[in-house]
């Protein structure tokens, strides 16, 4: 009993000690309160899959009043910015001078194949942005289908086939609905794993350990009293988070508040663990720095398809994604956030989870000796 | 050689040793630009190879047999499930194990052969809207293969005006063209600037730098002794990944060294100012370290890798003048895959001689200013 | 839980310990050691640098555990349960690793926590310990705003926070100076007449003198143990005073002196040359060294101590190893080399350094004596250009640091009161840094080179990192490198501080031989006996400067004993004493 309160007083001093660290360095903080603030701003207001507004250069062949109206579907179109062009070869040079996004060709034979009721253009996109390319493609069918509904002689039906999809958790197809669940567990990463890469090792290249090693202090009080302070501020930026999903983004919250903080500490748990573990390990703050970097940050933004889609990695990536502790967090949060306490998907990713979490601190446990080497 | 040549050139090999002295900091700064660009080269993609999604097909006729059996076919489209009652829809979508159920109505078949429209309605899992949109529109284009197939079978006419598209530079619109590219901007960015904020900041910490500021080394010496092998790490940094893009993903490389280097060198300048104006603001290798990922955060995320930045607001737009990342990644993909040159460049290497420039003398002077 | 009396407290049997060095080979540091020292004893442990006390410090505390040998302490083996040990025992470390970003007050706190002091405990402790240190009116200041001496002091305190069973210090006086040293040792006695066992490691001697028995090691052998007075003997009927001739200084004497076979150890004191022989007196006489009649006087603790590791080989520097003069720098020895004059510097309301001036004339050694936190330090780095000052003016080489070209930095050498070479680089690679960042090149930097690693024996180390250099081949290589480009003023903080005896009798052999060359020394140092070295020193205390002159000037200050002669540490105490007390006197009149 006795033995008890005096292990809480030490863990409570060394605690204090933390905070009060954290509290009087600035970059702390900023990587506490700044940090998860710009990732909130960022997310909701930099990053945005849609391409607003492409420009297009237009080399009219036919020169006709077909090929004439149906610029002007496009020049009405609001994705669309029209340069009318003589060449393509005049196209090309503006698209590689970034004065074009693409081209779209009309043909010389376009009037008579149209009236023939077998017309084509050409749309022409810049391979570069691949990804960009292929949003151009998919908004040139909106005024060409539009033009052809107009000018059509025969009445000629979409189809016979039509797709009719629902998005369900996001109808309205609004990209912060998968962005904020992702931004909690990003945030949560940096604060859990990267600050504390450097707090065990900096109390190594400083050699502050020697001293406080020779006292009552056990390991465990050591690693407690780092874990405490990190444990707090992550949990702020993940409030900060929660509260900017609510009421800045109006992602709607469909499963339990109460699960969604389980999961959010669990998942910081195992942050700060690989954060210690690594600090522990490698002694020095530029390599605990970088390997945390390399180990949490990185696959937490690629590979934990919050981004990218993990099934259509190739099977050794994907391999490598179930090491990782980020891709349990992302499907939990969007679950959790969008679909609900889905009981097939919360309990197994949670359960890997506490796994990784206990693991984690078993190892840092066994690692933190209190020895020189 | 100007005796200030030679000091600079001390400076710079004892920074090289200082460096890669450690086999564990060679390790640190050669490894990670190859596992990540190898890795991300393949994950770092908004292309699906693999949709899983399940059926709920109460029309059993012919016609739907043969739609499903082309998305089966289309080597994209996993089917993982036959179902039988529309509640197991949610069963499927919400457990995560189909991306999309496509519901195909009882009376499918009979308004196909009625001259249409017959709906096929599908369930999209929305929780990564991305992913979602994208397996539809694979989904689209598998159901516009059979209603041309269909429309010829059965003599309907096709639509009056269709869209041929071609790309240029990237013929096949491989989005793994577009990312590797520009992973040589952004991890080298990412190492570069780190590694020089921590190196003033690793001697401040040490106190070697006072011992450095009573030799005859002026500020601007100091500088570039400090610059130089962080940019030369750099260069190798990005020379791995080209080669990687080149030799392992096999990605054509169409333009020429010279711009291209000419602009990495340049990218290289503005990244190590950036890393050495944090250095002269922070007092400890943990302050450097982290107000320099304070930097490449947003400059990462702003830089056009994962979104384009024409669709960002007006105010970051612009606050992204000063983001050398951007003119990196648009330089190094131009060069890359259009055999752009400098005159086409120009917009790319006038700012980052700029951004280079005002970073190295703003840094310079604030270290002289510290010192005063 | 105690143990019982009989028992020792600590108990080494045959302990041996190796380390590998990272260039591959293995370093024996503690080779087959036994000592033990029973409970309520105070016994130093001494010897030179690379000796091996850290090593076995540590072994004691379970941070280390021993490749061969019975380890015992309080009864209980460290190695197999380090916990038991280090809840009873407290540690100094040599370096004492403080938080800088907490308080004075907050580093005390989290030690007096971990060690479960009470609230009662600590108001009485701490008024102790802040008498001690000195601390009092630091304690909400940043540990790390503090002087080097005050966090050697703050590490101390912290270390006291209670009375343990044992407690294990490892060379804690380290840069602290002479007052607040005597403090300390009060508060070592008064824990031992409480029953405390205390082992102290220790490059003062005369603390060594101090304890109840001495462990002497050397390259991780014993040489000897015992009571002091063991050591003391081994010089008995070999230890003179000598007057040096008319007109020659102390220290030059000194260095004719060692030149000579027969003599083990010379060094100034007070005014005269304290000197061990090789041979007893007694038999032929009175003896004459350099053609002076010398007075036997006591053997010291020190005096045995050098004849002690001369004896197991090589203490003395060998005549043909000595510093070699080398061609004197031109100018003339009336050339003003620094002038300081009304020199100011405040940081925020603190005054660090309050009217300084003095002058410096090319070719002296100038030293700069004070307490911890007198304002040594900020002065040197405003004399080197690393600290704008607040106000008045100052001139090294005839020009001011800050607003001169670099050309003029060409001229100095510095070397800090912390390590700070490039810990990852080595010996050679140091050096070779150095060399060309003052410009030398080609043939004249790999003979510069050469003779610095010949001339401070760095040869075996050339490609080991230096990090890894033991603690006074640290020093070696720091002067070393800023010695390479022949510098004309030499800045030297705390040089000697943590250093062993032999290695300090060297440093200032090879300062007298620069000095000799036109070379201008300032250097400040806490071994009040060093002094004796200078030409002129100034004693400073809250930033200022409260005497100046040569060793006897400031001698002289010392109030008169019948039978004494009176040192440079009584009469550094007086002064500083004296000053306090008038600013106490001054402070209450203008309270009342």
């Amino acid at each position: 009993m006795k033995d008890c309160l005096a292990k809480l007083r030490r863990i409570r001093a060394l605690t204090l000690k933390e905070t009060r660290q954290i509290l009087r360095d600035p970059s702390s903080i900023a990587i506490g309160v700044i940090f998860p603030l710009m990732m909130i701003l960022l997310f909701g207001y930099g990053l945005s899959l849609d391409v607003t507004r492409v420009s297009v250069a237009v080399v009219d062949e036919d020169a006709s009043s077909d090929s004439a109206s149906l610029i002007g579907a496009f020049r009405l179109s609001p994705y669309f910015g029209v340069t009318v062009v003589h060449s393509m070869a005049e196209a090309k040079t503006l698209v590689m001078n970034r004065k074009a996004d693409g081209a779209l060709l009309i043909p010389s034979d376009f009037a008579r194949r149209w009236h023939s009721g077998d017309a084509e253009v050409q749309i022409l996109v810049n391979g570069t942005d691949a990804n960009q390319a292929r949003i151009m493609q998919a908004y040139a069918q909106g005024p060409v289908a539009q033009w052809s509904a107009a000018h059509a002689s025969s009445s000629f039906l979409a189809g016979p086939v039509i797709v009719v999809d629902r998005m369900w958790f996001n109808e309205s197809n609004d990209s912060h609905y998968f962005l904020v669940p992702g931004l909690i567990v990003l945030v949560m990463t940096i604060i859990g794993a990267f600050l504390t890469a450097m707090v065990v090792a900096r109390e190594w290249e400083r050699g502050t350990l020697e001293a406080l090693f020779v006292t009552p202090m056990r390991a465990g009080e050591f690693l407690i009293s780092k874990f405490l302070p990190y444990f707090g501020l992550g949990m702020i930026g993940f409030a900060l988070c929660l509260l900017a999903g609510q009421f800045l983004f109006h992602v709607p919250l469909r499963g339990s508040l109460a699960l969604l903080c389980l999961a959010s500490m669990i998942y910081l748990l195992v942050a700060l663990g690989i954060g210690l573990l690594v600090s522990t390990l490698v002694k020095s703050q530029f390599l605990a720095s970088q390997l945390a970097m390399l180990l949490t940050f990185l696959p937490a933004m690629m590979l934990s398809g919050f981004l990218y889609d993990l099934r259509s990695m190739p099977v050794f990536i994907r391999g490598i994604t179930y090491a990782l502790p980020a891709r349990y967090a992302v499907a939990l949060m969007q679950t959790l956030y969008l679909a609900g306490d889905v009981g097939s998907v919360v309990w197994p990713n949670l359960g890997v989870l506490a796994a990784m979490a206990a693991a984690l601190m078993i190892a840092t446990r066994l690692v933190t000796r209190k020895q020189l080497s | 050689m100007s005796p200030s040549l030679f000091r600079i050139l001390a400076l710079i090999q004892k920074e090289f040793l200082a460096v890669l002295k450690d086999p564990r900091s060679r390790f640190i700064i050669f490894l990670p630009p190859i596992l990540q660009s190898m890795i991300f080269g393949y994950a770092a993609s908004f292309d699906l190879n693999t949709v899983p999604y399940a059926v709920l097909n109460q029309s059993n006729s012919t016609a739907s047999a043969d739609l499903l059996s082309r998305l089966d076919g289309s080597g994209v489209f996993r089917r993982q499930a036959d179902l039988e009652r529309t509640k197991d829809i949610s069963t499927w979508i919400d457990s995560s194990r189909a991306i999309l159920v496509v519901r195909i109505d009882q009376d499918f078949e009979r308004r196909l052969v009625a001259g249409g429209p017959a709906t096929v309605e599908v369930i999209a899992d929305g929780r990564n809207s991305n992913t979602a949109g994208t397996a539809l529109g694979y989904l689209g284009s598998v159901v516009d293969g059979f209603n041309a197939d269909w429309r010829s079978g059965h003599s309907q006419p096709g639509p009056p005006l269709r869209i041929v598209t071609r790309a240029w530079y990237n013929p096949n619109l491989d989005s793994r063209w577009s990312m590797i590219p520009s992973l040589v901007g952004t991890l080298t960015m990412m190492g570069t600037l780190m590694l020089t904020a921590l190196s003033v900041a690793r001697e401040r910490e040490q106190g070697t730098f006072d011992q450095l500021l009573v030799t005859p080394f002026r500020p601007y010496e100091i500088m570039v002794g400090k610059a130089v092998p962080n940019m030369v790490i750099g260069l190798t940094q990005s020379t791995t990944i080209l080669l990687i893009a080149q030799f392992w993903f096999h990605i054509p490389f169409v333009g020429s060294f010279v711009v291209l280097y000419a602009g990495l060198g340049l990218f290289l300048m503005a990244a190590v100012g950036l890393g050495l104006f944090v250095s002269s603001i922070a007092m400890t290798m943990q302050q450097a370290m982290l107000y320099a990922f304070l930097l490449v955060m947003p400059f990462a995320l702003l830089s056009g890798l994962t979104t384009p930045i024409s669709s960002m607001p007006e105010f970051l737009q612009s606050a992204m003048v000063i983001n050398p990342l951007r003119y990196a990644l648009d330089l190094t993909k131009r060069v890359y895959l259009e055999d752009a040159g400098f005159a086409q460049l120009l917009p790319d290497f006038l700012p980052l001689t700029i951004i280079g420039l005002v970073t190295l003398s703003g840094s310079a002077w604030l270290f002289s200013r510290r010192l005063a | 839980m105690t143990t019982s009396a009989s028992s020792p407290a600590l108990r080494l049997d045959g302990v041996s310990k190796s380390f590998r060095r990272e260039t591959g080979e293995s370093v024996l540091a503690l080779d087959n050691i036994s000592f033990s020292l029973d409970q309520g004893g105070l016994a130093a442990l001494v010897g030179p640098d690379g000796a091996g006390k850290t090593t076995l410090i540590r072994l004691l505390t379970g941070l280390m555990k021993a490749d061969r040998g019975v380890v015992s302490v309080l009864g209980i083996d460290p190695a197999k349960n380090p916990q038991a040990i280090q809840s009873r025992i407290s540690y100094m470390p040599q370096r004492f690793g403080l938080y800088d970003d907490l308080t004075v007050r907050e580093n005390l706190d989290l030690y007096a926590d971990m060690h479960g002091v009470t609230a009662d405990d600590k108001r009485t402790q701490y008024a102790r310990l802040m008498e001690m240190t000195g601390l009092e009116s630091f304690q909400k200041r940043l540990a790390g705003k503090l002087s080097g001496g005050m966090k050697q002091k703050l590490g101390l305190a912290c270390t006291l926070v209670r009375s343990p069973e044992l407690l294990l210090l490892d060379e804690p006086t380290v840069g602290v100076d002479p007052l607040s040293r005597r403090e300390l040792w009060e508060i070592i006695r008064s824990l031992v007449k409480e029953g405390m066992t205390v082992l102290i490691s220790s490059s003062f001697l005369d603390e060594a003198e101090a304890c109840e028995r001495v462990l002497v090691l050397d390259e991780g052998k014993k040489l000897a143990e015992g009571p002091p007075a063991d050591v003391s003997s081994l010089a008995l009927s070999r230890t003179y005073v000598l007057q040096p001739p008319d007109g020659m200084k102390p220290r030059d004497f000194q260095a004719r002196l060692l030149a000579d076979p027969d003599v083990v150890d010379a060094v100034p004191e007070s005014g005269h040359v304290r000197l061990v022989s090789q041979a007893v007196s007694g038999r032929s006489g009175p003896a004459y060294f350099g053609g002076v009649l010398a007075q036997p006087t006591a053997a010291r603790f020190e005096d045995g101590f050098m004849v002690l590791l001369q004896q197991t080989g090589g203490a003395k520097p060998n005549p043909s190893e000595e510093p070699q003069p080398e061609e004197a720098l031109g100018g003339s020895r009336d050339d003003s080399m620094v002038e300081v004059h009304d020199l100011d510097r405040r940081f925020g309301k603190f005054v660090a350094v309050d009217h300084a001036s003095f002058n410096v004339k090319r070719g002296e050694i100038f030293g700069l004596l004070g307490p911890n936190g007198a304002g040594k330090t900020t002065t040197f780095r405003m004399l080197c250009g690393l600290l704008p000052p607040s106000g008045g003016s100052l001139k090294v080489a005839g020009v001011d640091v800050r607003q001169a070209s670099a050309s003029a930095r060409q001229h100095l050498g510095y070397v800090a009161q912390r390590f700070s070479l490039y810990g990852q680089l080595s010996v050679g690679e140091n050096l070779a840094f150095f060399a060309r960042a003052y410009g030398l090149r080609g043939k004249k930097k790999s003979e510069r080179i050469a003779w610095a690693l010949n001339q401070f024996k760095l040869e075996p180390f050339v490609r080991l990192p230096s990090a890894q250099l033991p603690g006074g081949f640290k020093q070696r290589l720091a002067m070393a490198a800023s010695l390479l480009h022949r510098p004309e003023i030499l800045f030297l903080d705390e040089p000697t501080s943590g250093a062993d005896p032999f290695a300090r009798r060297e440093f200032w052999q090879r300062i007298t031989v620069l000095a000799a060359g036109g070379v201008t020394v300032i250097v400040t140092t806490h071994f009040m006996a060093e002094a004796e070295y200078c030409d002129r020193a100034a004693i400073l205390d809250n930033g200022k400067v409260l005497a100046q002159g040569t060793p006897a000037e400031l001698r002289a200050h010392a109030p008169a004993e019948a039978g004494h002669i009176a040192t440079m540490e009584d009469a550094f105490i007086a002064i500083v004493v004296d000053a306090r007390s008038k600013e106490a006197a001054e402070h209450g009149e203008r309270e009342s």
